[in-house]
């Protein structure tokens, strides 16, 4: 098939799509829009038309990034205005399909943006939303807007163009034109993609091969899952454009397997391909073949590192090893590999397709472009946006995310997961590129970002990331599987009230030998979060070793919980819920909590309906 | 397990590879799709099956977290415990459940209808904190909501 033949049968699936005969409903149904119940939302839409007698074409999409508003429905009648609704619970639907489609009006109460044209009646445009204002969306541009299962929703939007434009051009110049972006790989660390390409390039041999990590694996990060799961045809065609232009055959991609929905849609999207001529012998009728193959990880965070990865291709444990030679002169089976990020492919696509100078329209002059993020944590609007690089934290965290919810106090953003680190509120106004971040003491990473409030111990988060990464340390540098281990072990100690004077610098000395003593980027960069957290909240530290007392009340261990007799009700919800039976009291009456039983749990804490419940 | 029906299932596995090293992984994760665990048995047929030593795909199995050693139960609980869980209370909800099923991490109780398990993220940190039953994301938990949804599958399986 042609490219022509395939895009003329796009617009056509494309106008078919955009101009309903009747009643369309989409529904935001990537993971995070199930777990906040999707399905069950569909089912009740089926259940309302078939009640209704109404035909309507429900579709599953993928994620519009409004995480903190799903589920999402986006809800259009033939000829009339296509509004999402948000978030929407299964009995509500009967209420806002007779408004929208019996009586033909939008529901605008309920309404939260209008997503095919401006706004009405209060109604805001999509791209007007406070989330998305201050977006630009290059690798995420079709994510929520397609049929994630559908090509031709891709393909009508541009999809596949960047591909019949580079097998057009002399492999070279398509390496060119992706060195002229300046586009730096997504995954973390930000090398040159182009430069890459081109050391993969200049290898001789008969078999080379392009890898796609999908190995996301940073706790708070789900921008490539996001991704995969609504738009896996721009990652696959970033993928065949980088085999073209490197000169190999087979390409992989490996997905971690905690992500079942985004593996069935990319068995989806490579079996379409198959069927148009964009994979397998000679694509789109030149002379070059490419087919791709996945992969499903197995469960190991280092796996993300490029030399592990490939030791867990090959069927070996996946732990990394020295380089060089780096994998674009031996990489899979002693091959020439050249290894990028899911969002890299993703920018890749759209860069050849419309050229590189529209994409260094937006960013920075080291750090051009756009990169996507995960907003998680403390956060009124959490969610997966994307924004041109040199922004602002602060844009980000309180124009872009809403701030922080229930008036309380921003505290700390840790960006790059585990690798990275906590920044404090003075640097709210750092720009967020590749090279402040670094400076700053963290890392960009692959783009998870979580909002930490006063109520967030970062002596705890150190800890945390810390048992993260010790625990996914493979164990082949001493450094880092025997250093992560003892700099745990006393953060343990910290946050039980046993820290010794001393402790802290003694964590800092570790953290930079480990760094400097491993092989591969988990180890160095495993002790970042304890490196920044010290630097910018030694006090905090200081009050657990020295005070014995948790500033932000969360370490169980320095902590008391009592009853507040004037305000406790006595309604016996917390003695109910103890699982100690620490509680006593008659009832009415005010309870107390006997401190030598209470395993400071917090439920009580939690349930208790009055405040009555004090921490210290 | 009857071993004779074991052989059957490893042999329906094997049917679908060549015998070479790389498959390992992708055989490991088809026979424990079939099997629910890994046993020894079935570990010294896929070390003949790849004509490696038995200890290189003990080497491997451990190395993954995706690989169990021991039979599972029937409902598999996973709490995430990635950072946006962690900030929003995950481990409260992994103490409930490790009092409730009486369990460790990474236990099976006795009547293996539960295996209990943390990982590190599932990618859904915007309905922080998430609890995974038998691959099904339930986002916004609490301590309060997990039980009841324990109760409610007791509930059901006794139906």
């Amino acid at each position: 098939m042609t490219f022509e033949e395939l895009r003329g049968r796009a617009v056509d699936a494309w106008q078919e799509f955009n101009e309903p005969k009747e009643p369309r409903i989409l529904v935001s149904a990537a993971t995070c829009g199930r777990a906040a119940g999707a399905s069950t939302v569909c089912e009740a839409i089926k259940a309302y038309l078939a009640e209704k007698r109404i035909t309507g074409r429900i579709i599953e999409t993928g994620c519009l990034g409004l995480c903190y508003t799903e589920p999402l429905v986006e809800i259009a009648n033939p000829g009339g205005p296509s509004v999402l609704y948000g978030p929407v619970a299964p009995e509500e639907i009967p209420e806002i399909f007779d408004s929208h489609i019996m009586n033909e009006t939008v529901a605008t109460e309920r309404a939260l943006a209008r997503m095919d044209g401006p706004g009405f009646d209060g109604v805001p445009t999509f791209t007007d939303l406070p989330m998305m204002k201050g977006q630009m969306r290059i690798a995420a541009r079709n994510c929520g807007l397609i049929d994630p299962t559908n090509i031709h929703h891709y393909v009508a939007r541009g999809g596949y163009q960047g591909l019949a434009k580079a097998l057009q051009m002399d492999p070279h110049d398509v390496i060119a034109e992706v060195k002229k972006s300046g586009l730096r790989g997504r995954g973390g660390a930000g090398f040159p993609t182009g430069m890459k390409w081109e050391f993969c390039s200049k290898s001789v041999s008969d078999t080379k091969y392009v890898i796609c990590n999908a190995d996301e694996g940073d706790p708070g990060a789900f921008m490539d899952r996001a991704v995969l799961e609504s738009d896996p045809h721009c990652v696959l065609e970033g993928m065949v454009i980088c085999g073209y232009a490197i000169g190999a055959t087979n390409g992989y991609i490996y997905v971690r397997a905690e992500y079942p929905l985004a593996l069935e849609r990319l068995n989806v999207a490579i079996g379409q391909m198959h069927e148009s001529g964009l994979l397998g012998e000679n694509i789109l009728g030149t002379e070059f073949s490419f087919d791709v193959a996945i992969e499903m990880g197995a469960g190991a965070f280092v796996c993300g590192e490029e030399t592990a990865m490939l030791a867990s291709l090959e069927g070996r444990r996946g732990m990394p090893r020295s380089r060089p030679p780096f994998p674009a002169v031996s990489g899979l089976h002693g091959k020439p590999t050249n290894i990028n990020n899911v969002e890299t492919f993703a920018n890749v696509s759209a860069i050849v397709s419309r050229g590189a100078d529209e994409f260094t329209k937006y960013g920075t002059e080291n750090s051009p472009g756009t990169k996507t993020f995960a907003l998680a944590g403390k956060i009124v609007r959490t969610g997966l946006i994307e924004v041109p690089l040199g922004i602002t934290l602060r844009r980000i965290i309180f124009d872009i995310g809403g701030g922080i919810p229930e008036g309380k106090e921003f505290k700390a953003v840790q960006t790059g997961g585990p690798s990275g680190g906590c920044l404090p509120a003075s640097l709210l106004d750092l720009p967020v590129d590749y090279d402040s971040l670094t400076k700053a003491g963290s890392i960009m990473g692959s783009g998870g970002m979580i909002v930490m409030d006063e109520d967030t111990c970062v002596v705890d988060i150190a800890r945390y990331f810390l048992e993260f990464t010790q625990n996914e340390s493979c164990g082949k540098c001493a450094p880092c599987r025997l250093g992560t281990r003892q700099m745990l072990n006393m953060l343990n100690d910290i946050t039980i009230g046993k820290g010794r004077k001393g402790d802290v610098d003694l964590l800092v000395e570790m953290g930079q030998v480990i760094k400097k003593g491993s092989l591969c980027g988990l180890g160095q960069t495993a002790p970042n979060p304890v490196l920044t957290t010290t630097r910018y909240f030694r006090d905090e530290y200081d009050a657990h070793v020295n005070e014995r007392r948790c500033p932000a009340r969360v370490c169980p261990a320095l902590l008391t919980f009592e009853i507040i007799e004037d305000t406790c009700t006595g309604c016996g919800a917390c003695r109910r819920v103890c699982p100690v039976e620490a509680i006593s009291g008659e009832k009415k009456k005010a309870h107390r909590i006997d401190t030598a039983i209470c395993v400071r749990c917090g439920l009580c804490y939690e349930t208790c309906k009055f405040d009555a419940i004090s921490v210290w | 397990m009857a071993i004779s029906s074991m052989d059957r299932e490893l042999g329906e596995v094997f049917e679908k590879y060549e015998g070479k090293r790389e498959e390992l992984i992708p055989i490991l994760q088809n026979v424990q799709g079939k099997l629910g665990y890994l046993p020894a048995e079935a570990r010294t047929a896929i070390s003949k099956f790849l004509n490696l030593p038995e200890s290189v795909v003990f080497g491997v199995v451990t190395f993954y977290a995706q690989f169990y050693l021991t039979r599972q139960g029937k409902h598999k609980i996973k709490v995430c415990c990635g950072t946006a869980c962690h900030v929003r209370g995950g481990n409260r909800i992994l103490e409930t459940l490790k009092r409730r099923l009486e369990i460790g991490i990474g236990e099976t109780t006795a009547d293996y209808q539960f295996t209990l398990e943390r990982v590190a993220c599932f990618g859904s940190c915007a309905l922080a904190p998430v609890v995974v039953i038998d691959d099904r994301v339930y986002g916004r938990m609490s301590s309060a909501k997990v039980e009841a949804l324990l109760e409610q599958i007791t509930v059901e399986d006794s139906e």
